[in-house]
């Protein structure tokens, strides 16, 4: 394993929630650069050459998507960072918040800065209580420091950040139903256009990142345009946090460069799989991208170009690990009824094709099922991909119906023997 | 005599600075009354909101039965959460959830007779590497859990039963 140099988390054993602990380990010196020395113009310029992508799933160019914002003077303009994180399997942002949040707040004040903004909404998921008071009390202790509120460091800058609490709805992570929930509305995705840089929240410029892309923020500043590409792969740029969960000795956030070998993360970083143990499937990226056979997965490195070119996506990297026990049918039934539940009900095809997905798969699991039942979830998932107003749909078909044309075998056996061939040795659902 | 606290009215009222607009005190509003009212909002809290927020009633009602933390009915003082999703389930949340319902004589989904413990069965919470896990109200994450462990989280909670508010 080549050494990694890593700049998300703290090492092992060490929370840098404190002002000071942070600040010994050249925290907010990025801040201080942007701030007095750099032009706002050129902090974009060098986030866009940075090559930084998007953390929370859909690896958007940062730079770009900062780059959107209307030239127009309406103020004020909103930071939305997304913390909802609920993809199952996610766990990085967490332990960003809990373990290193003055980094979070360096990244929203230097990208307050670079994008004349004047206020940043962290929308974190109810559930977070212990990065919910980390965050808290790291803002507070920002504040009194003079890094938020009035004309920061001498800049002009007047800046604030908030910290907003879900209330447990998966749909919240999409940009435009985090929106509506921030404003105080159920958490249904907004018809884009408009998009978030023109009418975001309460319909004023908004741009909007996951919690890791802005903590990334700071890094592209402190080792520069060329320092961080070094990092990573030419289109997959810097590390990222692999949450690495399932059948594994050492489960766990393993902070890598992106390009990282599938085959390294699970058997060098995270220790292998139980003895005598062989792999059979791998999710990538949280249970909305495609599952992997094992042949796949150790064949791949943990990148977007490797991974689209594989059949998957990178998505929040959440590495979900699956042995020779494990009944894949069941894997497939729990990803199908997360999204039954999580499904907002605007739209047809997700809120009927959900449910429809989660039938056939109970069915199949229980023996109910029919040879018939694969094909009309090979139709079903077609009419929920690309159809709706979001994606939870096309997660939905992608994170259940991979798992029957991937392993179509398997799901043939349980219809032939009525029920799951490997019962005896498999997890319980 | 209101629902809510005039207490109360002021921490919600307190946090209106920072938004633009009322309403966007909604969801944290609702999570204060929960937490004053033994995790769930009792009724006539929600047109009580509304006023406050200068709203309809059905548009706090309606977010209400939305997300999954807002309850409308009666919960356990301590309402368990343990998360069934994937990583948690290869990890053995089954058995985990089977030992806490054999233990209280209760199904996940209900609360026990003397209104102390409630069970729930929920996706996922974001703590997959230390799985498996459960949430008690909204405390830190107790994880890395067995079967074993539940008569003991069970003795652990009992004995905070004099402390009051959640």
């Amino acid at each position: 394993m080549a050494a990694v140099v890593r700049y998300l988390l703290p090492p092992d054993g060490q929370n840098w929630s404190k002002l000071a602990d942070y600040k010994k380990n050249g925290g907010y010196a990025a801040a201080e650069q942007a701030l007095r020395e750099m032009k706002p113009e050129d902090i974009g310029t060098a986030v866009k050459a940075s090559g930084l992508r998007g953390r929370g799933g859909a690896g958007f160019a940062a730079g770009i998507k900062w780059s959107f914002l209307p030239n127009d003077g309406r103020r004020p303009r909103y930071i939305a960072c997304n913390g909802d994180e609920s993809e199952p399997g996610t766990y990085k942002d967490r332990q960003i918040i809990e373990r290193n949040p003055h980094q979070l707040i360096e990244g929203l004040l230097i990208a307050a800065r670079a994008n004349t903004i004047d206020a940043a909404y962290v929308y974190l998921r109810g559930e977070y209580r212990t990065g919910f008071d980390n965050l808290r009390a790291a803002i507070a202790e920002a504040k009194e420091a003079g890094y938020l509120g009035k004309n920061i460091l001498g800049s002009g800058l007047d800046f604030e950040i908030y910290v907003h609490r879900g209330a447990g709805a998966y749909i919240c992570g999409e940009e435009t139903g985090l929106m509506e929930s921030l404003e105080g509305r159920k958490g249904q995705p907004r018809k884009r256009p408009p998009f978030p840089a023109v009418a975001g929240l309460w319909k004023q410029p908004t741009i909007i990142n996951n919690i890791e892309t802005m903590t990334q923020v700071p890094y592209v500043l402190r080792a520069g345009v060329d320092g961080y590409k070094s990092i990573g792969t030419e289109k997959s740029t810097g590390n990222t946090i692999f949450g690495v969960s399932g059948c594994v000795m050492k489960p766990g956030p393993y902070e890598l460069p992106l390009g990282t070998p599938l085959r390294e993360i699970i058997f060098e970083h995270a220790g292998g799989l139980r003895p005598g143990r062989t792999l059979k499937a791998v999710i990538p990226g949280g249970v909305s991208m495609p599952v992997l056979t094992a042949e796949t997965a150790m064949q791949v490195t943990m990148d977007h170009d490797t991974l689209q070119k594989n059949g998957t996506l990178l998505g929040t990297g959440a590495v979900i690990v699956m042995d020779d026990t494990v009944c894949l049918v069941r894997a497939a039934l729990v990803i199908a009824r997360f999204f039954r539940h999580e499904s907002c009900g605007q739209c047809t095809q997700c809120r009927e094709g959900t449910g429809w997905l989660h039938k056939l798969m109970q069915g199949i699991e229980r023996g109910t099922g029919t040879l018939r039942d694969l094909d009309v979830i090979e139709d079903v998932t077609k009419y929920m991909e690309a159809h709706t107003i979001c994606a939870l749909s096309d997660a939905a078909a992608w994170g259940t119906g991979y798992f029957v044309r991937r392993f179509r075998p398997e799901f043939e056996a349980h219809i032939e023997h009525k029920g799951c061939p490997l019962a005896g040795t498999s997890f319980e659902v | 005599m209101g629902v809510l606290s005039e207490e109360l009215k002021q921490r919600i009222a307190d946090e209106f600075p920072k938004y633009p607009e009322k309403r966007a005190v909604l969801l944290t509003a609702l999570h204060f009354i929960q937490a004053e009212h033994d995790g769930w909002i009792p009724p006539g809290a929600s047109k009580e909101v509304a006023e406050l927020l200068e709203i309809h009633q059905i548009d706090v009602e309606e977010v209400i039965s939305f997300y999954s933390l807002f309850h409308d009915e009666p919960v356990g003082k301590f309402h368990i959460q343990v998360c069934a999703n994937l990583s948690c389930c290869l990890a053995g949340a089954r058995p985990l959830i089977r030992a806490f319902e054999e233990k209280l004589d209760i199904r996940s989904g209900e609360v026990t007779e003397d209104g102390v413990f409630s069970i729930a069965e929920v996706e996922c919470l974001g703590s997959c590497g230390t799985a498996p896990m459960l949430q008690v109200n909204n405390e830190p994450f107790l994880e890395n859990l067995k079967p074993d462990d539940v008569p003991g989280i069970l003795d652990k909670l009992r004995s905070r039963l004099g402390e009051g508010k959640r």
